[in-house]
């Protein structure tokens, strides 16, 4: 049994009476130990689909589907059981360390505030204990707990918030673009980190970037989004160094690997902007900015991730090509 | 820094926890000594409140009493009166002094009710949306859009005029403009990533208002609280001006009531008006002075290592 299954999630906002669907019909699993990374442009419903395994969706979100962690169902429990369940068995590593911490705490009481939530009998004495180590599991000196958030660097926060999402011991662990607005230095350090504590651990992970290069290095699979739906899944390596889907193959060339002849000349970067998830184009919802796409992506009917080989791809092409 | 870190381990978590707070308070006021306006504000609020407290010391209760009255009336300020005699022959200063005492107790105390009121009103409306928030905020505005003077009017005299009265009259009809602010300030940081994070810790409702909400709104209510005295202040002398307070207690604005009744501004009495209402613009401005500092320091973001 898989650690976390996404079974068929949409996640529909209603915006001014207007049903917008951000994530269509994703079916994706996550064993313990694996990390898997969710890629694909701004707006694609990375985050849509990831906010389901803690039920952090707005209000206003509708989903349908079945969202399993540890094979109990997310969508279906009460309040109180949720409440227990966040952090203790899944926990995130928020897009904005720097936002994501409580300006006007110490950092020690911040991570010993997940702690607390959830064995509240737990003493001082041994919750800063637990913070100590917390932190230098991270590679920060335990004696940084008395510092205020905004005495950190980038860096040092984003690794504060990988220590909170460790602290309850939790299974899996979603970071949503954790490397995002760090310069490259702290970003490898943050990437050797996270990668570390997944193979001590043995946590499963969710790792959520637009970067595929990134991915690509820190994860065992790549799923990529469209329009709310996966359009190419697969190890990461060959998805990086091989995609089958025009978007995805755009999506790698926009990350050019020094001295491989293979980006030297190829065109990088994707004209035109994501579709409006309220108003999809018909057929492939990529085939407008598609460089490759034929009269039968526009008027036909949307493709199906279909099964080939260890790879899951959507597009008429791979798929007539494979036929 | 390093010190504290290698005093010896045998130390308590409680005693560790008290040294700590020790020392927060020491850097506190190291801080606000180096305020020169919060210095002055504080130190005319330290000679108005020694003044309250030393009164019955200062000036005998019958001092107040117009038939024990020696003096004549309207004397001009001298050395034997000070600031002067009022319409009865008793001192200005005496009355000004045992004034302090009602005034202080009332503005601070109907304060306190209203920022308890206004925080957690304004804390709640803006974490909790749709009905009870929504609920919330109509209450709040209904509160906000009666006028003040006459509501208190009314409930000073149905509840009839006793001290306690005109506290809770002051205290239940100022809240709605804390609770406004409080609510904004609550809505801007309910947005903030950090308690998107309270909450996906499995923090409750109750967690996230006490944790997050609260510490990050308290420096607005502190500052507010500053501000909130003055009004209470001013409050009550206007209450007690309109003869809607205690009558039996000597408060500054029922000796300028008094004052005005009895035709001191015609008379050239300039004392009997000038003593009781220098005396709260005073403290009116030291609060402000006080509240400005206090907020300086508290805001830790202005913390430097």
């Amino acid at each position: 049994m898989a650690l976390l299954e996404f079974d068929d999630v949409s996640v529909t906002y209603r915006s001014g009476g207007v049903d917008v669907p951000a994530v269509r019909g994703v079916t994706l699993s996550v064993d313990a130990g694996e990390t898997l990374g969710i890629a694909g442009e701004s707006g694609c419903g990375k985050t849509t689909l990831t906010s389901t395994v803690l039920r952090m969706q707005p209000k206003s979100a509708k989903v349908t589907g079945q969202v399993r962690l540890g094979g109990e169902d997310i969508l279906g429990m009460s309040w109180g059981k949720i409440r227990a369940v966040r952090w203790a068995q899944a926990s995130v590593v928020f897009q904005g360390a720097m936002h994501a911490l409580n300006p006007v705490q110490r950092i020690g009481d911040q991570l010993a505030e997940p702690i607390l939530l959830h064995s509240p009998k737990t003493s001082k004495a041994s919750a800063d204990t637990r913070v100590g180590e917390l932190l230098e599991m991270v590679g920060l000196p335990a004696r940084r707990a008395k510092a205020y958030p905004h005495q950190l660097s980038g860096g040092q926060k984003q690794r504060v918030m990988i220590a909170m999402a460790l602290a309850c011991g939790p299974q899996l662990i979603v970071a949503d673009e954790p490397t995002t607005a760090l310069d490259v230095m702290v970003q490898a350090q943050v990437l050797t980190v996270l990668a570390g504590l997944v193979k001590d651990l043995g946590v499963g992970m969710v790792f959520i970037s637009h970067d595929l290069s990134v991915l690509s290095s820190a994860c065992d699979r790549i799923a990529v989004m469209y329009a709310g739906r996966i359009v190419e899944e697969g190890p990461a390596a060959e998805v990086f160094d091989h995609p089958k889907h025009p978007y995805a193959a755009a999506l790698a060339g926009a990350f050019p690997r020094i001295g491989d002849t293979r980006f030297r000349y190829a065109p990088a970067g994707l004209p035109g902007d994501p579709p409006f998830p309220g108003d999809l184009p018909s057929g492939c919802p990529f085939h407008p900015r598609c460089p490759r796409a034929i009269e039968s992506c526009a008027t036909g009917a949307e493709p199906e991730l279909l099964q080939v080989g260890d790879r899951r791809t959507a597009c008429l092409l791979v798929q007539g090509a494979s036929a | 820094m390093s010190s504290d870190l290698d005093a010896p381990r045998t130390l308590t978590p409680r005693a560790i926890a008290r040294t700590r707070r020790r020392e927060s308070l020491a850097g506190f006021s190291r801080s606000f000594r180096k305020s020169r306006g919060g210095m002055l504000g504080l130190v005319i609020i330290l000679i108005f409140i020694t003044l309250a407290l030393l009164a019955p010391f200062l000036f005998s209760r019958s001092e107040l009493d117009v038939t024990q009255a020696t003096a004549a009336p309207y004397l001009s300020p001298s050395l034997s009166y000070p600031l002067g005699t009022d319409d009865s022959g008793r001192s200005v200063l005496a009355l000004v002094v045992w004034g302090a005492r009602v005034s202080l107790l009332v503005g601070l105390c109907a304060t306190v009710l209203s920022m308890f009121i206004g925080t957690s009103v304004g804390i709640m409306s803006g974490h909790f949306r749709g009905f009870t928030g929504g609920s919330l905020d109509r209450v709040t505005e209904w509160f906000l859009v009666i006028p003040y003077l006459p509501l208190a009017i009314v409930l000073a005299t149905v509840l009839g005029k006793s001290m306690l009265v005109i506290i809770v009259v002051i205290g239940v009809t100022s809240w709605p403009g804390t609770a406004r602010l409080i609510r904004a300030q609550t809505l801007s940081v309910g947005a903030r990533p950090y308690l998107e994070r309270a909450r996906a810790l499995g923090g409750s409702n109750w967690h996230q208002m006490r944790k997050h909400l609260l510490p990050n709104v308290m420096p607005l209510v502190l500052a507010n609280t500053t501000l909130a005295v003055s009004i209470s202040i001013l409050s009550e002398t206007t209450l007690s001006f309109l003869g809607l307070g205690d009558p039996t207690a000597v408060s500054w604005g029922s000796i300028l009531e008094t004052a005005f009744d009895n035709g001191a501004i015609s008379l050239g009495a300039w004392w009997y008006l000038a003593a009781p209402g220098i005396c709260v613009v005073l403290v009116v401005v030291a609060f402000n002075l006080m509240g400005r500092a206090i907020e300086g320091i508290l805001d830790p973001k202005e913390e430097i290592i």
